[in-house]
């Protein structure tokens, strides 16, 4: 399945809850790069004196666009799990405007892919974060769909962890 | 002082909560506030909202991330009288178990604090508080009250 062009945003965007709940819009995914979105919303403030959009919420786009880019950069679909990601927030984001995050997956290998993003809202020159990640690929290896609800219920022990998880 | 930023009333839990509900984006994924022997815990209960992957399910990374981020923030203005919130330099989180659609916590400690910026960490869990599902580190810039007599 290839995932380039702009008409898997239902897959890509939809099928994610909490990326359709920050209502991010797939801009452009090519090979090995993704862009999104996030429209400017009061909800997502997170400094109430300055409007300033949250660190979070800009974590969330970068999380999200930058395994956008390992999807994109992958030969055949597997699932993914961020091992680890780092943040440096260079300034705060301009009240009232949305925000683009882009994430470019430099290297794949069989087991790992390595990312590097950024957010800003006019150009990636005037970055307010970026971000350097890695994921886990075929991290749902042996777990089947709902295994984190099903076992000992979703505080078991037993609930499919060991497997998922190299 | 800020304008929404109340020494005193960031003193009990009630105050913190009414804090923490002020955050839009921490009022939007849930974040409650438990202050359980001067040991101050954030609390994400479970909404589909915050669900990254939804085969598993598991929550999304950035929610996780922004529950830690949050402990860190509602930590350092406990323990430091400060002008302003303190605003990230940089975090570092590491993803260490699937995160289940199920209560989650965190806790952040202040490893060390400079005049100008603190080195903290966080660890957020679920049912066992020994198998934490991510942890943060980072350094966030504070904002420390300048002192007539200084």
């Amino acid at each position: 399945m290839n995932l380039l062009g702009d008409k898997h945003e239902h897959l890509l965007i939809d099928g994610v809850p909490h990326a359709k709940a920050l209502g991010l819009k797939l801009i452009e995914i090519a090979r090995a790069n993704a862009t999104v979105k996030l429209p400017y919303d009061p909800r997502f403030v997170g400094n109430p004196e300055t409007g300033v959009i949250h660190g979070g919420a800009v974590t969330s786009l970068l999380d999200n666009v930058s395994g956008l880019a390992v999807f994109a950069a992958m030969e055949e679909l597997t699932s993914i799990a961020t091992l680890d990601l780092r943040i440096d927030y260079m300034r705060a984001a301009e009240p009232g405007k949305d925000i683009l995050g882009h994430a470019h997956c430099y290297k794949v290998t069989r087991t790992i892919a390595f990312v590097r993003g950024t957010a800003y809202e006019d150009s990636p020159d005037d970055p307010i974060a970026t971000c350097t990640g890695a994921f886990m690929l075929g991290a749902n290896a042996g777990r089947k769909p709902g295994a984190n609800t099903t076992g000992q219920g979703a505080l078991g022990e037993n609930s499919g962890e060991k497997g998922g998880r190299a | 002082m800020s304008a929404f930023l109340n020494r005193d009333e960031i003193k009990t839990e009630a105050g913190l909560q009414a804090f923490v509900d002020s955050i839009p984006y921490a009022n939007f994924i849930g974040v409650g506030v438990r202050k359980v022997g001067g040991e101050l815990t954030c609390v994400l209960p479970f909404k589909d909202g915050n669900v990254g992957n939804p085969m598993l399910p598991a929550l999304h990374g950035g929610v996780v991330s922004a529950l830690l981020e949050t402990a860190v923030i509602l930590q350092v203005i406990c323990e430091i009288d400060s002008e302003h919130l303190p605003k990230p330099v940089n975090i570092n989180i590491d993803y260490l178990r699937s995160a289940k659609p199920v209560e989650t916590y965190a806790r952040a400690y202040i490893t060390k604090q400079g005049r100008r910026v603190a080195n903290v960490r966080a660890e957020a869990w679920q049912a066992d508080r020994a198998r934490p599902v991510a942890a943060l580190h980072g350094h966030f810039l504070l904002a420390p009250r300048i002192k007539s007599d200084d």
